[in-house]
């Protein structure tokens, strides 16, 4: 396990040596500071506006530097030979594997402690209420569907060699789960067949990403979710995450590394 | 003698992209053994084979066929690499890292303890002349202190074995020497040092034994006098085992 923990470590590291954080850190916080900062038609409720916006900026920012930072992963290893004088230490590929996904995942849990907190802050400043266990919800629901997110990419970029083609994808795919998969079974039953069959098998067999965004229960101060809820979309998240990480070690576990 | 290093018909075929087109054949039925505490040269001209052996020692390439094993385990077990250092041609590390924190973090690999950790740092920061650039990143290194800090890398865990491949190319003559001496150091410590190599005057040097390999097979083996025997010097004997033929009119 320290093996694990050395190499997430590293990719933790090279994260905040990197400027890829920051920016997006202070874009969100910009565009919030800026969206707070003024108030369309007199709207009481202008704090629901500034939380919708701060809490989708948060999203995509989440996303970005999770896909990007995974996706570059295992590639930049090959391109730059690192690879090479770490797998010729007593490190199986499946601990690399392993290794990588629990850097990149949490350096995405640091990333969105840091957002959240900051979103906290703002809207704090302005409702005066602190729904702290609500907040700590969104962001383990946020954090686990993460974790399925970072498995996934891992798991393309074992076999798209460039980090842009595997982060190009894995962005259509977690964007087009996100829009449409709620919707796919409605839009199945409206499908001749066998596309009828094919959309509600892939309704049933893709990772459903969409139930992990807990962002209207913040903005419109629904309350939590019960827990048996939360417990079984981590559960969910944790087998989704195991099958991708397994497919990923399957990939690399027989890959030719020449030097 | 004990084989610490031993390959049995190891046979490598990469397989091609192309369809209908046959696949290259790296190594032939390769056997090889390398006894502890001794400083084994293992040549060959360019595609003979040499780095795809390498390849499998390292458990980067699987065999086709045949076997491989350091220290008597398989090397497609990670753990047959617990005593081995490893040295690549070229520089491979995490530029972001510096020198300590990238010695550190394969220390971590190794499963050193904590205090043993700070020791061997210290003692090979000092051993390659790193001390003071320690805490800068590696990305802002020379490619001699690059190559220095590769050299540290591979002792870091204290290896019984130790496979370095083109150790002294690109680097200039001091960085050489002070390659050779670290060989012959381990040496000297009854470690066993396996390296690649295009230098044959360095070779006939320091090595006890050398293998000669050429399109995938095994040529020679034997110490370097054997080799040389009925020829001017060990690299008159490397031209006819490749089959080289001088040009009679240059």
């Amino acid at each position: 396990m320290s093996k694990i923990f050395a190499l997430a470590g590293v990719v933790i590291r090279e994260l905040y040596r990197r400027k890829d954080f920051y920016v997006l850190f202070v874009l969100t916080a910009l565009l919030t500071l800026a969206a707070g900062a003024v108030n369309f038609f007199h709207d009481d409720k202008i704090v629901r506006y500034v939380k919708d916006i701060c809490l989708l900026l948060i999203w995509v920012s989440a996303l970005v530097i999770a896909i990007v930072t995974t996706a570059r992963q295992i590639p930049a290893e090959r391109e730059a030979r690192t690879i090479f004088p770490l797998l010729a230490k007593p490190v199986s590929r499946a601990q690399v594997i392993a290794g990588k996904f629990l850097g990149c995942w949490l350096a995405s849990g640091v990333a969105l402690v840091v957002f959240y907190f900051f979103f906290a802050v703002i809207t704090g400043s302005k409702e005066h209420l602190w729904p702290w266990a609500v907040y700590l919800e969104a962001g383990w629901m946020q954090w686990a569907m993460l974790a399925i997110v970072i498995a996934m990419v891992l798991l393309g970029s074992i076999y798209f060699a460039a980090p842009s083609s595997t982060s190009t994808i894995s962005l259509i795919v977690v964007v087009g789960i996100l829009l449409l998969g709620t919707h796919l079974k409605v839009i199945a039953l409206q499908q001749p067949e066998p596309l009828q069959s094919i959309l509600t098998a892939a309704y049933f067999f893709m990772p459903h990403l969409e139930w992990y965004d807990l962002r209207d229960f913040v903005v419109y101060d629904m309350g939590r979710v019960p827990v048996r809820a939360v417990a079984l979309a981590t559960v969910y998240a944790a087998v989704w995450t195991w099958i991708f990480l397994l497919l990923a070690w399957l990939g690399f576990r027989r890959k030719n590394l020449t030097t | 003698m004990t084989a610490i290093l031993q390959t049995q018909k190891l046979r490598v075929e990469y397989r091609s992209r192309e369809l209908r087109q046959a696949g290259k054949v790296a190594l032939r039925g390769l056997d090889l053994e390398v006894h502890a505490g001794e400083v084994f040269g293992f040549l060959g001209p360019n595609g003979a084979g040499k780095t795809t052996t390498m390849n499998v020692l390292l458990g980067f390439v699987p065999p086709t066929s045949g076997a491989a094993s350091l220290f008597g385990i398989d090397v497609r077990q990670p753990i047959a690499r617990q005593r081995i250092g490893y040295l690549p041609e070229l520089t491979y590390y995490y530029k972001f890292l510096t020198a300590e924190e990238l010695l550190r973090f394969y220390a971590k690999i190794f499963g050193l303890a904590r205090a043993e950790t700070d020791r061997r740092i210290a003692s090979l920061l000092k051993l390659v002349e790193l001390e003071s650039a320690a805490k800068r990143p590696i990305r802002s290194y020379s490619k001699g202190m690059q190559q220095r800090v590769g050299l540290a890398q591979s002792l870091i865990n204290n290896p019984d074995l130790l496979i370095l491949d083109e150790p002294t190319s690109g680097l200039d003559p001091l960085g050489r020497m002070k390659v050779r001496e670290i060989i012959q150091r381990l040496k000297e410590q009854g470690k066993t040092v396996f390296f690649s190599s295009h230098e044959l005057g360095e070779v006939e040097t320091i090595c006890d034994r050398v293998a000669i390999v050429h399109q995938g097979e095994l040529k020679a083996v034997g110490t370097v006098a054997g080799i040389s025997a009925g020829h001017a010097n060990l690299e008159q004997a490397f031209l006819k085992l490749v089959g080289f033929q001088p040009n009679p009119a240059s």
